[in-house]
């Protein structure tokens, strides 16, 4: 295993372990940022004001309910007819890699602003806060721990999953683990699986390391 | 020391034979004891997966109106399972495909033309086992494109790929970029070669989507697909037998054969071409029934 990931082999064309690294961290990426783009803005809206608890929580376990590797194909074969490019099999992936972070994101963004202690957001109001002012100087500050365990954990899931999308015809370090299974290739199968698993430990220390500098020192404590 | 290990030793036993009685009870064929049937009933049986069922159904009916009587036990699993019970006396008689079949029993085959298949697969049989002669009707890889391509680029033959393959991509399953009866063979003995492969499924659901809606433009289908004619796909010729044959043989317990079993299914075999294969793909796909579908083929071609 480890000597089928040092083969020089294995580092150029066009399924270079770099280039599939890349590709991965990319699809990962994109989903990642679309699902913050939904999920961080309507958690932050129910926390707030408290509305709409009992749908975020429904929405995000029906969402967290849906097998990933058969709705891509699902996607696939809708989008099939629409896009005549690889966008057919781009879009379909990102799409199930979306529906995979948006729940963790969410409601650890609603849990993490209901959770702010009731005393230092009435103290910010009879201080003269805005709603708005309250929301981004004290929940959101004081929310940051625990929206910082739902990046992670939705990282974490984007990466192990975004492997699927190697089997819609993509790239990604899923392409080891699916082509060494077809081709009984069992040396570049282990090697894609573990690679996947440093790659998502890596991002993992990242985002801890940032978490750490963001957080105010006060909530660490 | 001595009392403890004949305790062990009668414990063991027991829980051993009582693994085994649900285990004998569980099996279908009674691996114990073979029993072929009283001597002229021939019992009919059939891989998992709905072509196989069709065409044993066939076997069965045309077998039955010829006054041969005849037992069905359809569906009965993959080759690693109904050949040993064909070995032993639980089924004799199946429809196989016959390059899969060579290479199941010798997995060095290189056979790939139809005749070279079928005799080398006569020579590879185990003991008691026979071909009867096999139909033309395949049901094999094959590149497959579709009818605008095709029209296109004057596409018959997977030759005539050779000068315009690098403006096409092509679809099948992962193993296909690495397989001699795949990408590596379509370059060596055809000199043709994609411009790029997408990794897809085994001639499934994703290649037929892709092909279909113009993200490939080439790919691996089963020649009795139903898509090739719902999408009307091309499946181009392959002269040069790239992909072994893999023509539908009867497949039957030696001791059962006799003049009015080989006359009947060898008329089933020289009726059935490709192309009724896929149109009754199509029935099955449309929720026909087997013996509906079996019954109506028959008609057609006034087996009786």
């Amino acid at each position: 295993m480890i000597s089928w990931i040092t083969n020089p082999q294995h580092w150029t064309g066009s399924d270079a372990i770099p280039l599939l690294i890349g590709q991965h961290l990319a699809y990962s990426a994109v989903a990642l940022a679309i699902a913050v783009l939904i999920g961080f803005p309507i958690g932050l809206y129910v926390g707030h004001t408290r509305r709409g608890v009992v749908m975020v929580a429904g929405t995000a376990n029906a969402l967290r309910a849906l097998p990933s590797l058969g709705l891509i194909v699902l996607l696939v074969i809708l989008f099939g007819p629409v896009f005549a490019s690889d966008l057919a099999f781009l879009i379909p992936c990102v799409i199930v890699l979306v529906l995979l972070a948006v729940p963790p994101i969410m409601t650890n963004t609603y849990a993490g602003i209901a959770a702010v202690d009731p005393a230092a957001v009435d103290a910010a109001r009879g201080m003269g806060y805005s709603s708005l002012g309250v929301l981004l100087h004290v929940e959101l500050p004081c929310a940051l721990p625990l929206i910082f365990s739902g990046l992670r954990s939705a990282t974490l899931q984007v990466i192990s999953t975004a492997t699927i999308a190697a089997y819609v015809s993509l790239g990604g370090l899923g392409r080891l683990i699916i082509d060494g299974l077809a081709q009984r290739d069992y040396f570049e199968m282990v090697a894609g699986a573990v690679l996947v698993g440093a790659l998502t430990l890596v991002v993992d220390l990242l985002i801890a390391l940032a978490s750490r500098f963001t957080l105010s020192r006060g909530l660490m404590r | 020391m001595t009392k403890s290990l004949l305790r062990n030793a009668v414990y063991a036993c027991a829980t051993l034979s009582l693994m085994a009685l649900p285990a004998l009870a569980a099996d279908p064929f009674g691996t114990a004891a073979p029993k072929r049937q009283s001597k002229g009933t021939i019992i009919v049986g059939s891989a998992n997966f709905p072509e196989s069922q069709l065409i044993a159904t066939i076997y069965a009916k045309a077998l039955k109106s010829a006054g041969v009587p005849v037992e069905t036990h359809m569906n009965i699993g993959s080759r690693e399972v109904y050949i040993p019970a064909l070995i032993d006396g639980s089924i004799d008689l199946l429809p196989e495909y016959s390059g899969s079949m060579l290479t199941y029993l010798d997995k060095n085959a290189t056979a790939s033309s139809p005749t070279d298949v079928a005799t080398a697969l006569k020579a590879a049989l185990p003991k008691g086992v026979s071909i009867l002669t096999p139909s033309a009707a395949q049901d094999a890889d094959t590149v497959t494109v579709t009818q605008a391509t095709a029209t296109k680029y004057h596409l018959a033959s997977i030759a005539d790929l050779k000068p315009v393959a690098g403006d096409l991509v092509s679809g099948g399953a992962p193993e296909w970029q690495t397989r001699e009866e795949g990408a590596v063979g379509l370059t060596r003995i055809y000199g043709v070669t994609f411009k790029s492969f997408k990794p897809l499924d085994e001639a499934g659901p994703l290649t037929l989507s892709a092909l279909v809606n113009g993200q490939v433009q080439a790919a691996d289908v089963y020649s009795t697909d139903p898509s090739m004619a719902a999408d009307h796909l091309v499946a181009l010729s392959d002269p040069k037998s790239l992909f072994p044959a893999q023509n539908v043989v009867p497949i039957i317990a030696t001791a059962k054969v006799n003049p009015i079993v080989i006359k009947t299914l060898n008329a089933v075999s020289a009726a059935l071409t490709t192309d009724d294969l896929i149109k009754m793909n199509v029935a099955l796909g449309n929720h026909e029934s087997f013996n509906e579908v079996a019954k109506d083929w028959l008609k057609a071609h006034n087996i009786k």
